[in-house]
This record gives C-alpha cells, structure tokens and sequence, in this order.
C-alpha cells in the first residue's frame, strides 16, 4: 500500500473507497506476480488454466456461430467445423475443470480462509452446467426437442414452470448466449482474483498458517 | 458425416446395465475412465522443473 493512503484521511466518495479496498487487498505486484510457491508447479494448476482456455474457445467460436447464424452452421462445411469447435471446447472445458475441481478437493483448498475461493469455483461449475444445458436446447433439432419437453416436466414438477419455458427457443437463445456467458465469466474473474489475493493453498503437511 | 467414423458415431449408444436402476452409455463410461485416469497422473506425473530446491519458494503470497 503507498505511504501516502495511510495518512489521508477516511474518504467518502466511493470511488476512493474501491480504489482504497483494492490497493489494500491486492496490489499490482499481488495481481501480476512474478514468483510463486514450489507446491505451485502442479498438473492441477495446470488443468485450471486450461479450462480457461477452453472456455476462450467456446466463447470465440460461440460469438461466431451467434454472428453467422443456424442457416450458416447447420449446413456449411466451415458452419460445421465452427460447431465442433465449439461443442468439443465444451467437452474439454468440462473434462478439464472436473480434474481440477478433483485435485482441489483432495487438496482441501479451502483451508487457510480460502473458502470464497472454493465456493467461486463451485459456483462457476453449477453455472458451466446451466450453460451447456441451454447449449444443448438450441440445437433445434429432436435431441434438443426431446431435452426440453423433458426440463420442462421437470420445471414443471418443482413449481417453478411458469418462469422456466425450455421449449421456448428464444428464451433459451438469449440465456444461452447473453445471461450465462457473463455470469460464467463474473464469476471465473472473481474466483481468479481471489487466488491471487489468498494465494494457492499450500500442501495440507507443511502448511503452518493455521485457520480452516 | 461419412466413411468409417458415421460407422463408429451414427448409431445408437450401447449401454451397460450395471443393477436394475444405474444404467450408463459406454462413451459416458469411456469420458469418465479418462477423467479419472488424467487426474491420477495430474497428481503423480513429475511436473517439469519442480524437482529442485527449495529456493523456489521465495514467492509465497499466502
């Protein structure tokens, strides 16, 4: 933190509040390191990358089949291998994701007050799900016609039918490739801030911080 | 889609029928089975460059 925060006084405009919490809670050298523990060089950390890296390519190749359209990739070859691209990124970003949720929880990463950071994690897994699940409504073809008269018994089997229409193609579409899409990438930054702030959780037989 | 991967994908799944209720496609089985088996290595595989010292942990943020 600059010497100089220290001194002012308590401000009240909220501007400088934020700017005050985010310098005293993560600075730059913080946010952008440039050494990390030992117990980081680990395949799980690894695979936690590349789940953001999948999920760069879903979102690329998701902007793109939004731009172009069904008429485009349902019959275009270049639609087509587009549409792969982002059905098989899905594949992967889950694959990747639930060995890296694996190792985390073999780790117990919530120790040393770290549980904002597992719980961003769940919260990105639970919102990955209703993600590919709407993905898988908008295919317009019978497997997606089956998926959703199916969700919406379920829907409606647990009362909330009337604010859930699975069947409807445009609400699913707009879910799809507006809400969840951002809700996923709020809540990926969140959980990458707060590794950088809490720092990776070290090994469970030398980790001396105390506090679960 | 053609030639032999249609074969292998256009055709419904064959599914392994474990007790009455728990039923699971073999693609599913397979996906599963490879999770596991990069999880297992992901935890044992020697990670490049991470046998030396312990001078690596001069950055500890924690």
């Amino acid at each position: 933190m600059s010497s100089h925060l220290k001194n002012e006084t308590e401000p009240t405009m909220w501007t400088a509040k934020l700017r005050n919490s985010w310098q005293r809670n993560l600075p730059i050298d913080k946010l952008l390191p440039d050494t990390q523990p030992a117990y980081v060089a680990s395949w799980i950390y690894i695979f936690g990358v590349l789940t953001i890296a999948a999920f760069g390519d879903i979102i690329v190749s998701g902007l793109i089949l939004s731009f172009a359209g069904p008429a485009w990739y349902h019959t275009s070859s270049v639609g087509l291998f587009v549409n792969s691209l982002h059905f098989w990124g899905v594949q992967l970003f889950f694959v990747f994701m639930v060995v890296h949720l694996w190792g985390k929880f073999w780790m117990a990463a919530w120790r040393g007050r770290r549980f904002r950071t597992w719980l961003t994690g769940i919260a990105a897994f639970l919102a990955s799900i209703g993600t590919a699940f709407t993905g898988y409504l908008i295919q317009t073809n019978f497997d997606s016609q089956w998926i959703a008269y199916e969700a919406k018994d379920g829907f409606n089997a647990v009362g909330i039918g009337a604010f859930f229409t699975p069947t409807n193609i445009g609400q699913i579409m707009l879910i799809h490739v507006a809400l969840l899409p951002l809700v996923l990438g709020a809540i990926t930054v969140w959980h990458v801030l707060l590794v950088r702030k809490n720092g990776v959780v070290p090994p469970i037989d030398a980790a001396p911080e105390g506090g679960n | 889609m053609s030639g032999w991967l249609s074969d292998f994908m256009n055709v419904p799944a064959t599914y392994i029928h474990f007790t009455s209720w728990l039923q699971i496609s073999v693609a599913n089985l397979i996906v599963i089975g490879v999770m596991v088996a990069l999880f297992i290595i992901a935890m044992f595989a020697p990670f490049p460059g991470s046998h030396s010292t312990d001078s690596q942990t001069s950055g500890d943020q924690s």
